[in-house]
């Protein structure tokens, strides 16, 4: 599509609005927030009716995991602020340097939520196994928001870094720049919002022994 | 792809882009094409979906085996739920009059995000598919009716799985057009175009879009951990785990009730383009109309509860749901008496698009006071789940949206297809339409109010006489489609052709493009100085006529 407005005053389908774009991208976080929403909603109709079981079974986690991943998330949300950052100063290599960092960080944060689960599987807790049936209600509610819930959020780190990726590829190639970084930005938001999440998600599952 | 000024200036129909054919409208960012491909499509899957509502209807014409085993009757009902709710009545108005007029009437080229657009509709194409094509894997089609109620929807050994993955998708196709729209009203206003200058269709379709944004998330959420239960028993929704059916329930109607406002505001908004139009009237009362927009979509989020007072709820809480549901009536009604004040010493036409508004003043009246009944909680556990909540639901949806889908089509048609329908023909497909509603529905109230269970296969005979009498209307109001929508296909084949701008008199913006509408819109970008329904005219007339007598 040309960018060139091809008659006086009528823009072409495509056009820059910056201002639009982060409009657009904080509507999609609300819904974002809101699917959470919906699972933060039932975790907390169970925490009040199976408040000593939710207690008993968070014991069975792994603080020191949970804690090095909330580490690692908040660092590589300061890197992914850095990137925009030395965008806006027209430092490319800086700022790919930075986005390639926030990548790492997010690949550090999967290889670990991988052990921290596959320690949990081969003690046979998984959702719809003999030993996790034969614990109480409550235990089976907490293993299962906590399969779904952090699943959800690693499937949303995943995404998050497909689109880093293609920012990175995008600053590589120059469309991506000083005078237009828009696009940088709102994955930056949608980064930001993955980690909010897990904010949220690490004193709910963790903290609560 | 060069773009001079000359070749953009071509009706959007014969425009020839990048891609030619098929492709140069699969693949085309044109909110105007994109509100043309969501009509074919939509058009599909109604026509599916009425299929399946005729077939239930004949199985239903006697007691016991008619036509189909009970198994297949029980499929015919979630299909045609899940069709017509999610495929029918919720893009219907949006995604299609919204796409092609919302930027349109507000002055701009097109929508904020034009790609974002076309995502939207391939995704509406592949779960509408997707829901299809559950209908035909090994397991069955699904039978949980189109709530999806747990623990059933767990039990069954049917296709649910697409048929909720299905919802999903078109869940998240209806998001991306509500943020789309949402932002598209805030930033690309025409010069002048204030907030209330807005014509009040776009003051329904702003409201609508922020319910698709706020609501949808919660049943995406939802159906997925019903996916979830099915596939790991993760024990969220399922009792035998220790989970909550009732849960389910809220979940599912945070989001479904306030769905019913993001069907039925669009097709307000309509009226509220037709009326002043057709009687040449400044519209009675536009902030009031404006605002009750946005009250009932506030309100309408706040009543979910109210299909669940035989679910098991505390008594206050019933109250409190009972009085918020009472309350959402009062801005509907301030719809329709303003409404009726604009009509009132107007010079109206009878033309068919006013006679469909009109038509849904009707209908919807009767849908919206029967909601009331129900919504009282005395009443509402004696008809609780029997037909008489189908008929209000369709009076409601068909009676009110339906025919506000078939307003926006008589009215908007020769504008976007540069040809005219034949009037007398769409007035006669109107009667027989509305004649075959009523015998299809009405029953349904008294039958209901007498005992008969809704979805039932089977029934007793005493009420048959109703069933016969349902099943002979919906052979008429199939008639009346037929008669419809041959006279509109037809037309635009054979139809005269129009070339004028104007063709009803009408104040808004749509009115001042080409017929059809350049690729980008307007000859000029506008600039707006009035409001969309000042009728200079007739007051200048008006006064002159004073002054004669003087």
């Amino acid at each position: 599509m040309s960018t060139t407005s091809s008659a006086p005053g009528v823009e072409t389908h495509i056009h820059r609005d910056d201002e639009g774009s982060r409009l657009g991208m904080w509507l999609f976080l609300f819904t974002e927030l809101l699917l959470f929403g919906g699972m933060f909603l039932v975790y907390a109709v169970y925490k009040f009716t199976h408040a000593e079981e939710f207690h008993l079974a968070a014991k069975e986690l792994n603080t020191l995991f949970g804690a090095l991943n909330t580490i690692i998330l908040l660092t590589s949300s300061l890197t992914m602020v850095l990137a925009i950052v030395a965008i806006k100063r027209g430092q490319k290599y800086l700022s790919l340097f930075f986005q390639l960092m926030t990548l790492a960080m997010a690949l550090g944060f999967l290889v670990n939520k991988y052990f921290e689960w596959m320690a949990k599987i081969s003690h046979g807790i998984y959702p719809g196994s003999e030993q996790l049936l034969e614990k109480s209600n409550g235990e089976i509610l907490f293993f299962g928001l906590y399969y779904v819930m952090t699943g959800l959020h690693g499937l949303h780190i995943v995404i998050g870094m497909a689109v880093i990726a293609y920012m990175t590829w995008f600053t590589w190639k120059d469309k991506i720049n000083q005078d237009q970084y828009v696009r940088l930005e709102s994955a930056g938001l949608y980064w930001h919002l993955v980690d909010i999440i897990w904010i949220f998600l690490f004193p709910l599952f963790y903290l609560i022994s | 792809m060069s773009s001079s000024t000359n070749d953009v200036n071509v009706s959007y129909l014969d425009y020839k882009g990048k891609h030619s054919g098929l492709l140069g409208w699969i693949l085309s960012v044109d909110h105007k094409r994109i509100g043309i491909l969501y009509l074919i499509s939509m058009m599909v899957f109604f026509t599916v979906g009425v299929t399946f509502g005729f077939l239930m209807r004949l199985e239903l014409i006697a007691p016991g085996r008619t036509i189909v085993d009970p198994q297949t009757y029980n499929s015919f009902f979630t299909l045609h739920g899940i069709i017509m709710i999610f495929l029918f009545i919720i893009p219907g108005l949006p995604a299609v009059f919204g796409n092609f007029f919302l930027p349109i009437m507000i002055g701009a080229a097109d929508v904020a995000f034009p790609r974002l657009n076309l995502l939207s509709w391939w995704l509406f194409i592949i779960g509408g598919l997707l829901a299809i094509i559950s209908v035909f894997l090994p397991g069955g089609a699904p039978d949980t009716g189109w709530t999806f109620y747990i623990p059933y929807s767990v039990r069954t050994t049917t296709n649910v799985i697409p048929a909720l993955i299905a919802a999903f998708i078109l869940g998240f196709s209806s998001i991306l057009t509500g943020l789309n729209f949402v932002v598209t009203v805030h930033r690309l206003r025409a010069p002048g175009m204030t907030f209330f200058k807005m014509p009040l269709f776009i003051w329904s379709l702003y409201s609508t879009a922020w319910i698709q944004v706020l609501a949808t998330p919660i049943i995406g959420i939802t159906l997925l951990l019903v996916v979830a239960e099915r596939t790991l028993s993760v024990g969220i929704f399922d009792p035998a785990l220790g989970g909550d059916p009732v849960l389910f329930q809220h979940l599912f109607w945070i989001y479904s009730h306030p769905a019913v406002y993001i069907m039925i505001l669009p097709a307000m908004g309509v009226v509220s383009e037709i009326i002043p139009v057709f009687s040449q009237r400044t519209i009675f009362g536009y902030k009031f109309i404006a605002f009750s927009s946005l009250a009932i979509a506030f309100l309408g989020s706040l009543v979910w509860a109210h299909h669940m007072f035989t679910a098991g709820m505390s008594g206050v809480a019933m109250i409190v749901f009972s009085v918020l549901t009472f309350l959402v009536s009062i801005p509907s009604a301030i719809k329709v008496f303003n409404w009726v004040s604009t009509l009132y010493k107007g010079s109206i036409l009878t033309d068919p698009p006013l006679l469909f508004a009109l038509g849904f003043i009707f209908l919807f009246s009767i849908g919206g006071f029967t909601g009331l009944i129900q919504g009282a909680l005395s009443v509402n556990l004696h008809i609780h789940d029997t037909s008489f909540i189908v008929a209000h639901f369709h009076y409601v949806m068909f009676g009110g949206t339906g025919f506000g889908i078939f307003a926006a089509m008589h009215y908007w048609w020769p504008k976007m297809f540069g040809r005219m329908y034949n009037k007398v023909v769409a007035k006669t497909g109107f009667w027989v339409l509305f004649v075959g509603f009523n015998l299809l529905y009405f029953p349904m109230f008294v039958m209901g109010w007498l005992g008969m269970p809704r979805r039932y296969y089977d029934y007793l005979p005493e009420f048959q006489i109703y069933h016969m009498l349902s099943t002979v209307g919906s052979w008429i109001l199939i008639t009346g489609l037929l008669i419809m929508f041959i006279n509109l296909f037809n037309a635009l084949k054979n139809g005269k052709k129009v070339t004028e701008e104007n063709i009803w008199n009408g104040e808004t913006l749509e009115w001042s493009t080409p017929t059809p509408p350049f690729l980008f819109n307007f000859k000029e970008a506008p600039t707006v100085e009035s409001g969309p329904y000042e009728y200079k005219r007739n007051e200048v007339s008006e006064t002159e006529v004073k002054e004669e007598k003087v």
